[in-house]
């Protein structure tokens, strides 16, 4: 039952983000360039809802699935989050997509872009791997927080 | 499965109508507006073979994908979820994220598409 709820958030997630054409790598790159409202259309939309939502999901104190209380996003500020975020821009640029749209992109019928999520997957594992050695670095302890 | 069906299912049978500005200068680089997408030309298999394919899918997709751990969120997580929930550190990588990809786009990725 649970997993069916997750399944339909992510089709329908998917669905929004293929026919709002943000996972298309044409829109990608008229937004980069500053040609087109569209895509900025799209986060100025989805950010006020999003945050309404939150707000929302607070007032009526809504759990989890699983009966949880929902946690507040919280994202801590490091240095390395600067430089993460400009590799992830060039990355974006390079393959007009980011994590989520990668999935949608392959649904979407562009079959070759599993070569650019198996390589996003790649990047992953290799940012585990030299984490230790990146500047401005550990960070992410969603868990222990209370 | 949202892609599937919002791509094809649902497919719009029109190019994806972007500004006549973006089309005219991807055009100078032999990518046409075609149905779908993505470029046909740039993204395909055989071109994973060439130098221009490499780095468009293979070094273009590590870069997201250790951008993403490095940044600790991506476009949804930091851009939508982030910035809605008010987080300083989300508007710092929104930034950033925009920031990159500019430069990338104006300065490099014309060279990339030229090779």
């Amino acid at each position: 039952m649970k997993n069916i709820g997750y399944l339909l958030v992510g089709v329908a997630f998917g669905l929004a983000l293929t026919k709002g054409e943000a996972i298309s790598w044409y829109r990608i790159q008229e937004m980069f360039r500053f040609e087109s409202f569209h895509m900025f259309g799209i986060f100025m939309t989805a950010i006020p809802i999003g945050a309404f939502s939150i707000y929302m999901l607070k007032k009526f104190d809504v759990k989890t699935m699983e009966g949880q209380p929902i946690e507040d996003p919280k994202k801590n500020f490091h240095p390395g989050i600067i430089l993460g975020s400009l590799i992830f821009g060039f990355g974006w640029a390079l393959t007009g997509a980011c994590p989520g749209p990668l999935y949608a992109q392959i649904g979407s019928g562009s079959v070759v872009t599993i070569v650019t999520l198996l390589s996003a997957l790649m990047g992953t594992w290799a940012f585990g791997r030299v984490e230790h050695l990146l500047p401005g670095k550990s960070i992410i302890h969603f868990n222990s927080r209370k | 499965m949202g892609g599937v069906i919002g791509g094809r299912l649902l497919a719009n049978p029109e190019p994806i109508a972007v500004s006549a500005n973006t089309v005219e200068f991807f055009s100078s680089f032999g990518i046409t507006r075609q149905t779908g997408l993505m470029p046909k030309e740039l993204y395909n298999w055989q071109a994973l073979l060439s130098l221009k394919g490499f780095l468009l899918m293979i070094v273009g997709g590590f870069m997201v994908g250790f951008g993403t751990r490095y940044a600790q969120g991506c476009t949804s997580g930091h851009g939508i979820l982030g910035l809605s929930a008010l987080q300083w550190a989300s508007l710092v990588a929104t930034a950033s994220f925009f920031a990159g990809g500019i430069l990338f786009s104006h300065f490099i990725l014309p060279h990339i598409l030229s090779l």
